[in-house]
């Protein structure tokens, strides 16, 4: 018992991740956790969804399973694992068995190497972001075969959107990317990196989120990403190949059941991967905000409160909540539901004063709460904006993001080198 | 147990992941070439592709590997997949196979087999034609490596060849749109 | 513009011949289809996304409702008609009750005018609200949809308490009106003018600046002004392509010349014009429900009018602006207590057939977005 809390500590005290550390073990427990973590993130995300939504459009969402409906992804994953399993009679069995399965492999590989933390990654990769930007490429394989498997035109036709959108943004996208592993180079050795936890720490070393980073040049890149990595996921406005008033549902219009919900479950982690790369390359990722501005050990300890304070107030929202539920009997075991809800919730928010879980757990909030700030605009996007048509979104990827990720690309080489090029410049003007 | 104790970078190019991932690329390089489905074939070549990258993890060169992924599997593929699709299968099912070149393919066979043999004999000087090499440097600089071999002043022999290169392709892409497009 | 007239059917026989040449694809979009707005059937044959013909099946939805006319007496006839254009069911028994009142020349009283008025102006509210919501919907902005059904649900709210009904409503009889109007009931509207006011300014805020929505609207479905009357399009569709055509101040009936009211008429013709003009005859409706209100006269609410009708032997054919453009009712008496003939002009119907002079050579997407923006309801296409 004491050797395990002491190895447990051991690693506590360590500095680097598993991966790096080449401990199997404590990569195993890291997959776990990534995984856990990630499929409870895509329950809260269809939850918080639906609430969203809901309220943006006058109405209340699910209501009915659970207090405010909390238990509603949990009734719908049952009853698409309860769905009668159909495959069309024409369909490529194989192919149409295997896409799903691609998509979600390629939507979940790509979180090992996301850092949550200074050593809070499965591992640190030295290609870290190419490796991220290459796996999550390959979810294309999985809509164009799903799309082509089924044997019908609807998916045929969303299966051929969303390859040529998919190939398309991320051309732009990786422009902006190789912007910001340009201003990684901003240093004495003057080498850059590519490993996703190199580029965090390459903001904490010049004091500065890549955002911020030679105004507005930053700003210009970290907004091509955003655009397009909402094209890479096929959300709206750029959900052509799911467009469901045209397509019906798009590549996926013939899978149902658990094949379906692999779709799903991959869509959403797939846009917790971009937002994760969005928040690593330009919102300085585990950093906490106003590094500069409010530093100092008191800053520090104020920050580092923040974690738990967040969920003793949604903890006290839950309690809210509680008080005005219906008296009714008819709604006791929902209020007692609500009311253990909030009660985890602030025990959490407890467990996170903790001294050592608050240093050690402040890297992943902050990371998590940028990463939900994107998954928020998600969902306010979806709320707000109709559907772009495919020459037109065709035109935003190649007439207007391209070019833009070109010039912001030599101007960000430009800027990024003016002292040498100046020097250059002048050795021609007075040899 | 301590920190002392977690065993460091334990090696992963170890035989067994070669012959693993090596049969994988033999089955998948043989259905790529008998399967009559083209989307199976194009399957397979991906399998086969993936394999290959992993390969190159396993030479130390993440970097390659990387790029094999992102440009190979991830995009080239994609473009088959979407021509393949759009060829109606049942059709090509019935076509008959017209890659009958087994003189041509035997005579590449030998060729390849030769340089096989020869790589791995030894003449007796002790000489071989790939002398028996080892990585001088860590796995994670391979990036910075690559990026020193294409840019770096001292050291940056090929940046003349990579610039033609992309300059060829840049010329195929003009080309294929001209000749795609009766009016631009 | 070419002349519609000039295009060849769709040639949906002939099997694709090249082998690799896969430009062609024939689909099927509809009867079931989230984007056809019932059950209208569209083939497609498309190159790629781009739509190289097209051709309606449409009969889905028929219940012979015309005769059925031939075998119920004119009042019982009066409910079906609700049951044509669901969305505006209290246009149709206007135009209905109107028709044969002029068959058997007796005209509703002054208040009983009035209160039709109101009603069908609430009525062409509450058609426009719902059209928008689905068109934007179709489009892809699935917000509107529930801000247009909230506002929607107080034009029915009034409907219920006048009538009972909240969607076919049958609040008209044949020389007037059944019930008087409740008390409150002016209250109710004038409440509801002032509520829904800023309302349609929060629609327009989602959608008429909206850069997206503007790229998917304008010059998309265009249609010439002389291609509509070549086909006989009717309402806000004509209106957009800068034809001034409204029956309510061509040919006025009930007592539409009493109110001042504009046309708001588009000049291009296009799908983002008739988004326009469908916002800005909301906004005259509730100028009309405003003055009506304010103009109500005391009275009785309905004609005399014979227990047993028994028109004289003879036709008529009487039209309104409903909603969705010109609905007509052209009634053969044969002087027994039914009809001889009912036969309907139903406005989306004849819009319809714009569709493939519409689409021919735009992509799939517009095809959704012409489709909404036609304004079709397929009880009143197939009756």
């Amino acid at each position: 018992m004491h050797d395990v809390v002491q190895y447990i500590q051991s690693y506590l005290e360590s500095n680097q991740t598993p991966g790096a550390a080449g401990n199997f073990f404590w990569a195993t427990v890291y997959i776990l956790l990534v995984f856990v973590g990630l499929s409870i993130a895509v329950i809260a995300m269809n939850w918080l969804e639906r609430k969203i939504l809901a309220h943006m459009q006058v109405r209340l969402g699910p209501m009915r399973v659970g207090p405010h409906g909390l238990l509603q992804p949990i009734a719908d994953a049952l009853k698409l694992l309860l769905k009668e399993d159909i495959i069309p009679a024409e369909a490529d069995k194989v192919v149409f068995w295997v896409a799903p399965f691609i998509v979600v492999l390629a939507a979940f590989t790509v979180f090992v190497v996301v850092p949550f933390g200074p050593t809070h990654a499965i591992t640190d990769m030295n290609i870290g972001i190419l490796f991220m930007l290459g796996v999550s490429s390959l979810s294309v394989l999985g809509i164009v075969t799903a799309g082509w498997a089924s044997n019908s035109h609807y998916p045929l036709i969303g299966a051929l959107r969303s390859s040529a959108q998919m190939v398309s943004y991320e051309v732009a996208m990786g422009l902006a990317v190789v912007s910001v592993i340009l201003m990684t180079s901003l240093n004495e050795a003057s080498t850059g990196t590519l490993s996703m936890i190199g580029i965090v720490q390459a903001q904490q070393a010049q004091q500065q989120w890549f955002v911020f980073k030679f105004f507005p040049l930053g700003l210009i890149g970290f907004f091509i990403f955003a655009v397009a990595m909402v094209a890479e996921t096929n959300r709206a406005p750029f959900d052509l190949p799911e467009a469901e008033s045209e397509l019906t549902a798009g590549f996926h219009t013939e899978y149902s059941g658990f094949r379906w919900s692999l779709f799903f479950l991959a869509e959403y982690s797939a846009m917790i991967a971009v937002s994760s790369i969005a928040v690593t390359l330009w919102l300085g990722g585990w950093l906490r905000p106003f590094p500069n501005a409010l530093q100092g050990p008191t800053w520090d300890l104020v920050f580092s409160l923040i974690p738990g304070l967040t969920f003793l107030f949604l903890a006290g929202m839950a309690f809210y909540s509680t008080l005005r539920m219906p008296k009714h009997p008819l709604f006791r075991v929902q209020t007692i539901g609500l009311a253990g809800f909030g009660a985890l919730l602030g025990v959490i928010g407890l467990i996170l004063f903790i001294p050592g879980v608050r240093l050690r757990v402040q890297d992943i909030f902050w990371f998590s709460a940028k990463v939900a700030a994107f998954m928020y605009l998600y969902i306010w996007y979806r709320g707000t904006f109709p559907r772009y048509r495919f020459d037109q979104l065709m035109k935003v990827g190649w007439k207007v993001l391209l070019p833009t990720g070109l010039a912001l690309l030599i101007l960000t080489a430009l800027v990024a080198m003016r002292g040498e090029l100046l020097a250059d410049v002048r050795g021609v003007w007075r040899p | 147990m301590n920190p002392a104790a977690i065993p460091t970078n334990p090696p992963v190019a170890t035989p067994f992941f070669f012959y693993l991932l090596a049969t994988v690329m033999i089955i998948g390089g043989i259905l790529v070439i008998t399967r009559k489905n083209a989307v199976h074939s194009a399957m397979a070549l991906i399998t086969t592709l993936l394999a290959q990258a992993a390969l190159y993890l396993m030479l130390y060169a993440p970097f390659v590997a990387g790029v094999q992924i992102i440009l190979y599997a991830g995009g080239i593929m994609v473009l088959f997949l979407f021509v393949i699709m759009l060829i109606s299968i049942e059709r090509t099912e019935k076509e008959r196979q017209f890659n009958k070149q087994w003189l041509v393919g035997i005579a590449a066979a030998a060729a390849l087999g030769g340089l096989f043999i020869a790589v791995y004999t030894t003449t007796t000087s002790g000489r071989t034609l790939f002398p028996e090499g080892k990585l001088s440097y860590a796995e994670g600089e391979n990036t910075q490596r690559i990026a020193g071999l294409l840019f770096d002043r001292a050291t940056g022999t090929y940046m003349f060849a990579f610039e033609i290169a992309s300059l060829l392709l840049l010329v195929a892409i003009i080309g294929a749109v001209v000749m795609a497009k009766k009016r631009i | 513009m070419t002349d519609p007239r000039s295009l060849s059917p769709l040639d949906l026989e002939t099997p694709d011949q090249t082998f690799l040449d896969a430009n062609e694809l024939v689909i099927n979009m509809g009867p079931q289809h989230p984007a056809t707005h019932g059950v209208l059937r569209v083939i497609l044959r498309l190159d790629g996304e781009k739509v190289m013909g097209l051709e309606c099946v449409i009969g889905y939805l028929h219940r012979g409702v015309e005769k059925i006319a031939e075998n119920r007496t004119y009042t019982m006839f009066n409910p079906y008609v609700d049951r044509m254009d669901y969305v505006a069911a209290v246009s149709n028994a206007l135009g209905y009750c109107e028709a044969v009142e002029k068959l058997l020349s007796v005209e509703a009283p002054p208040r009983a005018q009035y209160i039709r008025v109101i009603l069908t102006e609430l009525n062409r509210m509450a058609s426009h609200q719902l059209w928008l919501g689905t068109h934007a919907l179709d489009i892809g902005a699935i917000t509107p949809l529930f801000y247009t059904f909230r506002d929607r649900e107080e034009i029915l709210k009034i409907f219920e308490k006048y009538c009972g009904a909240r969607l076919t409503t049958h609040a008209f009889r044949i020389g007037g009106l059944q019930y008087e109007a409740y008390e409150g009931f002016e209250k109710d509207v004038r409440d509801f003018v002032s509520f829904v006011k800023p309302k349609i300014d929060e629609y327009e805020e989602l959608l008429t600046t909206n850069r997206i929505w503007l790229e998917r609207t304008k010059g998309v479905g265009v249609i010439s002004g002389k291609d509509c009357i070549a086909l006989g399009v009717t309402g806000p569709v004509l209106r957009a392509s800068g034809v001034q055509w409204d029956l309510r101040k061509a040919q006025p009936y009930a007592n539409y010349k009493n109110f001042d009211f504009e046309i708001p008429t588009g000049q291009n013709g296009d799908t983002y014009d008739r988004y326009i003009v469908r916002i800005m005859e909301m906004r005259q409706s509730l100028r009309i429900i405003e003055q009506a209100v304010e103009g109500i006269p005391e009275g009785p609410i309905m004609a005399k009018v014979p227990k047993v009708m028994k028109p004289p032997v003879g036709e008529v054919y009487h039209s309104i602006e409903a909603p969705k453009g010109e609905l007509g009712y052209f009634i053969v008496s044969d002087g027994s207590t039914q009809p001889y003939r009912v036969r309907v002009r139903p406005p989306s119907f004849v819009n319809l057939q714009a569709l493939e002079l519409m689409c021919r050579g735009q992509l799939v997407a517009d095809v959704i977005a012409v489709i909404g923006t036609l304004d079709i309801v397929l009880g009143e296409v197939d009756r």
